[in-house]
């Protein structure tokens, strides 16, 4: 059974196909990227998979069981931990209180929690900006602080959302071999929208690639640089690999 | 328990709030009439808005309608013990009963249909405002006419039925005072009061890390709502007289949230010490005018204004914030 699957899924804002039809599969375990040109639909899907909008047509199975219409926290509850492209700290706490919000889903005791979002800041290589308010970080500290929020909600899916841009080569590679870890040693299943080729052609096992809306290519890395429907709508106008 | 609750609270802050406590205990015995009942109109605005910033400092939701709940709290307990010589210890059951099913009224209508912000602030109005003329034609509590407590002179203290001296009353708004601090303090430190800050930063994030963020609203407009009413019973057994034109009226839900948005909107310390330094000096103020035998109404008013646009100008985050860093104290 897939981990996350999506059947058919469309989502309309006022007339414009956001997402048409839409469907593919992350395997669990698996490290899958979604890619495509702005405004091609990427982050609308994560926002139907991460209950914000329901589809208007579609399925959405996460683990077998259809979450399409769960609330966000519904969603989070279930599994489903997501990053925003467009950032969103609680700019007036400390980064530990950040995390500690995301660690509270997974461990009820408050005092518990806050030792696990120590943890994960650490692994995230922010301990020493803990006690800052987030309000306080650059944005590559805040793309990190996002993944560690939702990190430790203790998602089975991740749901990283252009966490990699605007950081260094040297600084994308630190994270890309973090992601590496939490899927290996802990089986978390990670589906990424990236427009660094660099990590995505490090990090995926298999790419969606989509365009104003439709799924017009999937497979492993290899066969989707080369389909000619590919590289005519999207590798051919911006190669960065 | 008691220990866990001070943890991480910087020993200078539990000397300071010790000392404060003491002097406030101590108060009355050096007080004269007049500052005795200063000091309890303080410490009801301390309390007060410690029970509003719990909406608006902690979860993010501005209510300006807030005298809705002081005046269902006094009106419950009032007309309880009226009618029926009930104690205001029993009507405070109904007092906060009433006041969490206006508060979830309230909520389940905004938070339901997605009403918020300024938008939010008016429907807090527009009920304050309806419980005001629906008040004035109840005729069960006199209507517009007015509940009178009855009064005599009280030579012994009857804490259960609340009839005795501004001692007595004095005392029991310090408890309250005191007891709205710890409450809040460790609402903060629960698993609650970190998703409430949370919905204040941001309600889509907060979402997204698995709160229920219409739960958690409705949680604190109704544990507000119930704090609240509790000041209105002291309320009405104190003045031991109620009109809805004023106890509902908007100027008195303005004027308890002064308090907090000058000392610190969203700090534990900021309700207490900006009912201090306003209620402290517009009183203050008013003395000095009355003993230089200047006459000018509004002058309360016109003050309130001037601190706030201070506060505004020169504050934004309150008097307790950077009075905080100065003591290296944290919050
Ligand atoms: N809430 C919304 N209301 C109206 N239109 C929207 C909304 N969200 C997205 N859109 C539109 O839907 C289309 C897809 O947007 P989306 O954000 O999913 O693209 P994307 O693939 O993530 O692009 P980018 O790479 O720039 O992040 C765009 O045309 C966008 O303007
Ligand atoms: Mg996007």
């Amino acid at each position: 059974m897939s981990r996350l699957e999506l059947r058919g899924v469309s989502k309309s804002f006022r007339g414009l196909k956001a997402v048409s039809a839409a469907s593919f599969d992350v395997a669990p375990g698996g490290i899958h990227a979604l890619i495509g040109p702005n405004g091609a639909g990427k982050t609308t899907i994560f926002n139907v998979v991460a209950g914000v909008y329901a589809p208007d047509a579609g399925e959405v199975l996460f683990d077998g069981r259809a979450i399409h219409g769960l609330r966000p926290d519904q969603v989070c509850a279930a599994g489903v931990g997501r990053t925003f492209q467009i950032v969103r700290p609680f700019a007036g706490l400390s980064v530990l209180d950040n995390v500690t919000v995301g660690a509270l889903q997974a461990i009820k005791d408050v005092p518990a929690a806050k030792k696990h979002a120590a943890g994960i800041i650490e692994k995230l290589g922010l301990s020493a900006k803990r006690d800052l308010p987030a309000s306080s970080l650059t944005l590559p500290d805040r793309k990190r602080l996002e993944v560690a929020r939702a990190l430790a909600t203790r998602p089975k899916l991740l749901l990283l959302d252009e966490v990699m841009a605007g950081l260094r080569p040297t600084e994308c590679d630190q994270i890309v071999a973090i992601f590496r870890e939490l899927n290996r040693a802990e089986g978390l299943t990670i589906l990424l929208i990236e427009h660094v080729m660099r990590a995505v052609m490090a990090l995926a096992q298999r790419i969606v690639v989509l365009h104003h809306g439709e799924v017009i290519a999937q497979g492993t890395p290899d066969e989707v640089v080369r389909d000619p429907a590919v590289l005519e709508s999207y590798l051919g106008e911006e190669t960065e690999v | 328990m008691i220990a866990r609750l001070a943890d991480g609270v910087p020993r200078k802050g539990l000397w300071l709030l010790a000392a404060l406590l003491l002097l406030l205990t101590l108060f009355p015995l050096f007080a004269s009439g007049y500052l005795l009942a200063i000091g309890f109109l303080i410490l009801y605005f301390a309390y007060v808005g410690q029970a509003w910033n719990v909406m608006m400092g902690f979860a993010g939701q501005l209510s300006l309608g807030h005298s809705l709940y002081v005046g269902l709290g006094a009106y419950a307990a009032a007309a309880l013990y009226v009618h029926f010589g009930v104690s205001p210890w029993i009507g405070l059951g109904a007092a906060i009963g009433i006041s969490m099913l206006a508060g979830a009224a309230i909520g389940f209508l905004a938070f339901r249909f997605g009403v918020a912000g300024v938008y939010f602030a008016i429907l807090t109005i527009a009920f304050a405002e309806f419980a005001r003329i629906g008040f004035d034609h109840f005729a069960w509590v006199r209507g517009s006419s007015g509940l009178f407590l009855p009064v005599a002179n009280y030579t012994e203290n009857d804490l259960w039925n609340l009839r005795g001296s501004p001692v007595m009353f004095y005392y029991l708004m310090l408890a309250m005072t005191a007891g709205a601090f710890v409450l809040c303090h460790a609402l903060l430190r629960s698993r609650m009061g970190y998703y409430w800050l949370a919905i204040r930063e941001s309600p889509e994030a907060a979402a997204a890390l698995g709160v229920n963020v219409f739960r958690y609203k409705m949680y604190a407009v109704v544990i507000s709502a119930a704090m609240t009413s509790l000041s209105g019973v002291v309320f009405a057994f104190y003045y031991n007289n109620l009109f809805p034109e004023q106890i509902f009226h908007i100027s008195r839900s303005i004027e308890l949230i002064l308090g907090p948005i000058i000392g610190g909107i969203g700090t534990l310390v900021g309700p207490i010490v900006g009912a201090f330094l306003l209620t402290g000096l517009a009183e203050g103020l008013r003395e000095l005018m009355l003993q230089l035998g200047i006459d000018v109404p509004g002058v309360k008013q016109v003050f309130y204004g001037l601190c706030l646009l201070l506060v505004i100008m020169f504050l934004p985050d309150g008097v307790w914030p950077p009075l905080a860093r100065k003591l290296g104290l944290h919050r």
